[in-house]
């Protein structure tokens, strides 16, 4: 049977001949049998640097089962082993606070140091060498105590799958405990079956890799579907190819829906200050864009004041932003647009022009440059649920952070006394004041929390994307395109409209192209406002003709 | 009182003899003066006023819209940028074999995409009638078809503002694209000529101007009529108390629809005049900012006069030449403050003030 | 009834008739001397039944009172009327040929239903002149609205009504700076400008003084037989000065019909009124 695989195996795999017998001493010899002496004199032939004795030495380490083997291994295919010149032995090098720390390979002991690299001579490894680290690093993986580090030592055999590799899985999955890692264990053993002769061996490992998204098991069974002898094979391989196309279908699709989803949060976190001003004070807000800028440009100015603490910086410029936009906001109502409540048109008109004037204040003031805002390393990196699927943390973290400030400004307004007022003044105003309520201060008050929270968005949005002065520009035709989309005055409408707009247009995308795509949604929304002028989830009765 | 149909008020008496007076005095001062008197005119100036007289034609056609009809359409600078590139293509097409890749029959920006043919919609844009009948069919078509969506579901107030606004932005990103066949990111430009004239040449700019002149002069007699008309007094109704005036049997739709259509008919010419002066035309001209800009102009010179848009967009475009061309971080802020004064404290414009003080005299 | 009511319908809305001529009859037909038939009409807004199975008949050439405490439907029922909400069930027809329920707030307007809103509306920068030039009973598509002249015969016409309304001398003054009361004449000749067949009145003494309101009073009543006129009012004395019949509405529905004196003496009606919060009770 081995013989068969490598005649398969083709292209890749002739080296492996002439290894066959010290890598069968690997995958045979169990590690109690080992030979403590294998390891010395598996290093003393990696020692003569050599492509021959490299070859053989590496086999000889890799089955030696030496705590220090895998450590070896790892540092000859990554290039830090290297030979004192001074006395031809061998040693780990890092790079030290002057010059190079070393360390002995053979007891994990530091070796001294030395000034540079000029004392010491690289071992040498080629692509042959490469691949049979790969395979022996892999087969120590699996015996590795830590079940992730077995994992990935089974995924990385998936990938160069070969005879011996094989049959040390054989030999291992029995006593797997860890259920993950047998599970793949099983997959890379299907997907030896795969290069059986026996026709029901070949149909039963297709039928347990029908579910696999592996690369290697793709390509794999859609070899099968051209070359395979049987009928019956090729066929169970195409429904097996299927399901498989199937499956990654559907995770395309979730990663899709998830990009969306994200999308659609940044677009509602940006639109649900708007929800507030808009919606619910029927104040048309322009400047409600420069007010997210205000508040990406506070995350900008609380990382150069703490620049040792990005992580805690942007968790600081949350409330920051919050209050700078929100006193802007304040600002802005009292000093403009109460005069103007009534006039919606007249309102619209002097907010952008507020709206231009802070563009221009922040170009004069900070730099009409985009300014770089870092993102801290607790959003950076992925959540990989398998080869195909991954959700990166920085869109995670803005899904949840849309949630977190929606739920809480609906608990704002439904649970306290600041939201009952809102509601209270923007149903009837004159009767909310008969009943005592300030409308003047509820107004500002209003008028803050919207623009606190847009400032809110635009710490999330620093982290998105760049941050300049017409940062809120382009997210304020947005803004009002989802609020309206969502039915002016309604929270949960800016939610899902917000929402559905982000997954719709990411799902146009592949097709159409980012900019067609948004150009489509935006003759959606205009399409739509013509069927249901007040929007998906519209205000009722006779209050909502005036 | 305002039942003569063509009646005109002070203000419109008072900018049409102005408005005649320049239109036979720059030429004279342009071509008789010599280059070294004071009196003379250059011809940078002249194109300058031909450029302010296209903008006060757009204004007049918002005034229409916005003062008369109370439609605050932020999407006029797409119709004025549909017009201007229906005559862009055209100057395109005359350039011929003296573009830079000295192809005879793309433009060169197609022949860079490396095109080989010419899109069907550029077809017929060689002939000056074509396109001059494009200029107004286009952004009357949109008009009317988006009106005629807008309206018939009774989408008004902010509402509308936004969607035209949504309009225009949506314009904007298509003609970013290069696939959309107008030039991209770039636009049209390197126009050579006019009609067999040169765009270079003083008598061209002379021209121009003039045309700018009449059209300026013609766009504001129609619009005079038509306010004037018992059409105007409906408008202004359907301004002040829209479902009112459908009580007394008008068809507000209608009324809105053929307003809006022509008045986007106005902002294509005057966009059509607009391109051969300034020599280009890119997607910049759909930006959202840009139509918000023009209303400015009907703000400050006064809405629901006509005059005073013409007065604004003068005013406010001269400031803007002057003080970008002297501090150009100041523009933006001396802008943003006008809208914010305007509207706190001149509501009805500077035609509104010069009523004020006339009423008081 | 609703057999006979179905049959009626059947008959009127001939389907050959129909395909032959889908459009909509404009043509006003009381031979059968009822004006406006409402029949069945509900209609909620959030789930609150404003109009609850409502049946209403107006003669051709009547003057009906339509009296309710607040919140009964007198204002969504004249919505319906002219066109401003549609109702959820039911039908409404003027005369026997013309289905209101298809037509648009216009085109009831111009087959004859005119409306004074109980706020008056008029409209505001025009002058009393142009108001009812506005209202004039003429063709009111774009084109012909652009090119209209005031003919001599027009002119005559809102003379007269100026005469009718009292305010000649107030012909070029902006409506917009009228006293309340003259808002309110001025939108009653707005009325009559239209000519309409049905005229409904909404509150039209509100803020009036009693003078004005006599003279309110003998306009309405002058104008009934050969328009029908249908008034809602909350001023007893008022409607009881103007009105032969008297409709109450209540909570949506017809509680009762009758003369003034017989609807007074209605036990439902006592129980509405003085059961219920209304201030302007009929006993008053």
């Amino acid at each position: 049977m081995p013989v068969r695989c490598l005649s398969r195996g083709g292209g890749t795999g002739g080296w492996r001949a002439g290894l066959i017998a010290g890598l069968l001493l690997i995958a045979l010899i169990p590690t109690a049998f080992a030979d403590p002496a294998d390891f010395q004199r598996g290093a003393a032939l990696i020692a003569e640097n050599r492509f021959a004795s490299l070859e053989e030495g590496v086999a000889l380490v890799a089955a030696s089962g030496d705590p220090q083997a895998r450590k070896l291994l790892l540092a000859l295919q990554g290039s830090d082993l290297y030979l004192r010149k001074s006395d031809r032995t061998l040693v780990v090098a890092a790079r030290g606070t002057d010059g190079y720390d070393l360390l002995d390979p053979l007891t994990g002991e530091p070796a001294g140091s030395v000034a540079s690299k000029r004392e010491l001579k690289r071992v040498r490894i080629n692509n042959r060498l490469r691949s049979q680290l790969r395979s022996a690093i892999a087969g120590l993986d699996l015996s590795h105590p830590d079940p992730a580090v077995r994992l990935s030592g089974v995924t990385e055999m998936i990938a160069n799958l070969d005879a011996e590799g094989l049959d040390l899985l054989r030999a291992r999955m029995p006593n797997e405990p860890d259920a993950e890692v047998r599970e793949a264990m099983t997959t890379a053993i299907a997907l030896g079956d795969l290069e059986s002769p026996d026709p029901e061996a070949r149909i039963a490992s297709l039928a347990e890799l029908k579910g696999t998204l592996h690369p290697a098991v793709r390509g794999s069974i859609r070899r099968l579907i051209d070359t395979d002898p049987d009928p019956e094979v090729r066929q169970a391989a195409q429904r097996a190819t299927d399901s498989i196309e199937f499956k990654l279908q559907l995770y395309s699709l979730a990663e899709t829906l998830f990009f969306g989803l994200s999308l659609g949060s940044v677009l509602v976190l940006a639109a649900i200050g708007l929800a507030i001003t808009f919606g619910v004070m029927g104040v048309i807000n322009m400047a409600h864009g420069e007010l997210i800028m205000l508040g990406a440009y506070t995350t900008y100015i609380v990382q150069q004041l703490m620049p040792d603490h990005i992580g805690a910086s942007v968790l600081i410029a949350v409330p920051a932003a919050f209050l700078v936009s929100g006193a802007v906001g304040i600002l802005i109502e009292r000093g403009v647009i109460r005069f103007l409540y009534g006039r919606p048109l007249e309102t619209l008109l002097a907010t952008f022009g507020i709206s231009l004037v802070l563009q221009q204040l922040v170009r004069t003031l900070i730099s009409p440059q985009n300014v770089p805002v870092a993102n801290p390393e607790w959003m950076s990196g992925a959540w990989q649920i398998n080869s195909v699927l991954s959700l990166t943390m920085n869109r995670m973290v803005i899904i949840a952070f849309c949630l977190i400030v929606f739920a809480a400004l609906y608990l704002v307004m439904r649970r306290t006394a600041l939201g009952l007022q809102v509601r209270a003044v923007s149903q009837n105003r004159a009767m909310a004041r008969a009943m005592g309520v300030r409308s003047a201060r509820v107004d500002a008050l209003t008028f803050g929390l919207g623009s606190g929270i847009a400032g809110v968005a635009g710490v999330a949005l620093s982290q998105l994307t760049n941050v300049g002065p017409n940062l809120g520009q382009s997210y304020i035709i947005d803004s009002f395109m989802v609020v309206v989309f969502g039915g002016v005055g309604n929270l949960w409408g800016t939610l899902v409209a917000g929402m559905s707009l982000g997954v719709v247009n990411k799902f146009l995308e592949p097709w159409a192209g980012a900019v067609l795509a948004k150009i489509l949604v935006l003759v959606f929304i205009i399409l739509f406002i013509q069927k249901r002028p007040r929007g998906l989830f519209p205000q009722k009765g006779r209050a909502a003709e005036a | 009182m305002r039942l003569e149909a063509l009646h005109l008020d002070r203000g419109g008496r008072i900018f049409l003899a102005l408005l005649a007076v320049t239109t036979l005095l720059v030429p004279i001062l342009n071509l008789a003066v010599p280059a070294d008197s004071p009196l003379h005119v250059s011809t940078y100036t002249v194109t300058l006023l031909g450029k302010y007289l296209t903008y006060a034609l757009l204004a007049v056609a918002v005034d229409l819209v916005w003062g008369y009809l109370g439609i605050l359409s932020l999407g006029h600078g797409a119709f004025f940028a549909l017009g201007g590139y229906a005559m862009g293509m055209y100057l395109m097409l005359q350039i011929g074999d003296r573009g830079v890749y000295g192809n005879p029959d793309l433009p060169d920006f197609m022949v860079f995409l490396n095109w080989h043919e010419l899109p069907w919609f550029w077809h017929g844009f060689d002939m000056f009638w074509f396109a001059a009948l494009m200029v107004i069919l286009v952004p009357g078509t949109l008009a009317f078809v988006f009106g005629w969506l807008t309206f018939r579901s009774r989408v008004t107030g902010v509402y509308l503002s936004i969607i035209t606004q949504a309009l225009t932005y949506a314009l904007m990103l298509a003609f970013f694209r290069n696939e959309m066949g107008f030039g991209g990111n770039n636009g049209l430009t390197d126009f050579k000529d006019l009609l067999g004239f040169d765009l270079q040449s003083d008598a061209t700019r002379i021209g121009l101007f003039i045309a700018s002149a009449l059209a300026l002069a013609g766009g504001y007699l129609a619009c005079r009529y038509l306010v004037n008309s018992k059409l105007g007094r409906v408008a202004v109704a359907i301004r002040d108390a829209e479902s009112r005036t459908r009580f007394i049997g008008y068809r507000v739709e209608q009324v809105k629809l053929w307003i809006f259509t022509f008045s986007a008919v106005l902002a294509g010419i005057a966009g059509a005049l607009y391109v051969p002066q300034v020599g280009i035309i890119n997607p910049g001209e759909f930006s959202p900012l840009n139509s918000i800009e023009i209303v400015v102009w009907v703000a400050i010179g006064g809405r629901a006069t006509l005059y005073g848009a013409v007065l604004g967009a003068l005013l406010v475009n001269y400031g803007k030449t002057y003080l970008t061309g002297v501090m150009p971080d100041a523009w933006l802020f001396a802008l943003g403050g006008l809208f914010v004064l305007v509207t706190l404290f001149l509501p009805q414009g500077i035609a509104g003030l010069m009523r004020r003080k006339e009423v008081q005299a | 009834m609703k057999t006979l009511d179905r049959l009626r319908q059947g008959l009127l809305r001939n389907r050959a008739w129909d395909l032959t001529r889908p459009d909509l009859s404009l043509e006003l037909n009381t031979s059968h001397g009822t004006l406006l038939y409402l029949e069945d009409i509900s209609v909620s807004f959030d789930g609150f039944r404003a109009i609850d199975g409502l049946n209403l008949y107006i003669d051709a050439g009547e003057l009906r009172c339509i009296i309710g405490p607040n919140g009964a439907g007198k204002t969504t029922m004249m919505d319906i009327i002219t066109g401003k909400t549609r109702p959820d069930t039911g039908t409404a027809w003027f005369g026997q040929t013309i289905d209101l329920l298809r037509l648009s707030e216009p085109e009831i307007a111009s087959v004859g239903i005119g409306r004074k809103f109980q706020k008056p509306s008029v409209f505001e920068p025009l002058t009393v002149f142009e108001n009812l030039e506005l209202a004039m009973a003429a063709d009111k598509r774009v084109w012909p609205t652009l090119r209209a002249r005031i003919t001599p015969e027009q002119r005559t016409r809102i003379e007269e009504v100026l005469e009718t309304i009292g305010l000649q001398e107030h012909r070029t003054r902006r409506a917009g700076a009228l006293s309340h009361g003259q808002k309110q004449w001025l939108e009653i000749g707005m009325l009559l400008m239209q000519a309409p067949h049905l005229l409904l009145v909404d509150e039209p003494v509100a803020g009036m003084t009693h003078q004005e309101m006599d003279r309110t009073a003998e306009l309405l009543t002058s104008l009934a037989g050969k328009h029908s006129v249908v008034v809602v009012e909350h001023d007893m004395d008022f409607v009881r000065s103007i009105a032969n019949k008297v409709t109450v509405l209540h909570q949506g529905r017809v509680l009762a019909e009758g003369t003034m004196d017989e609807v007074q003496n209605d036990p439902r009606v006592i129980e509405v009124y003085l059961g219920g919060e209304d201030v302007h009770g009929p006993m008053a």
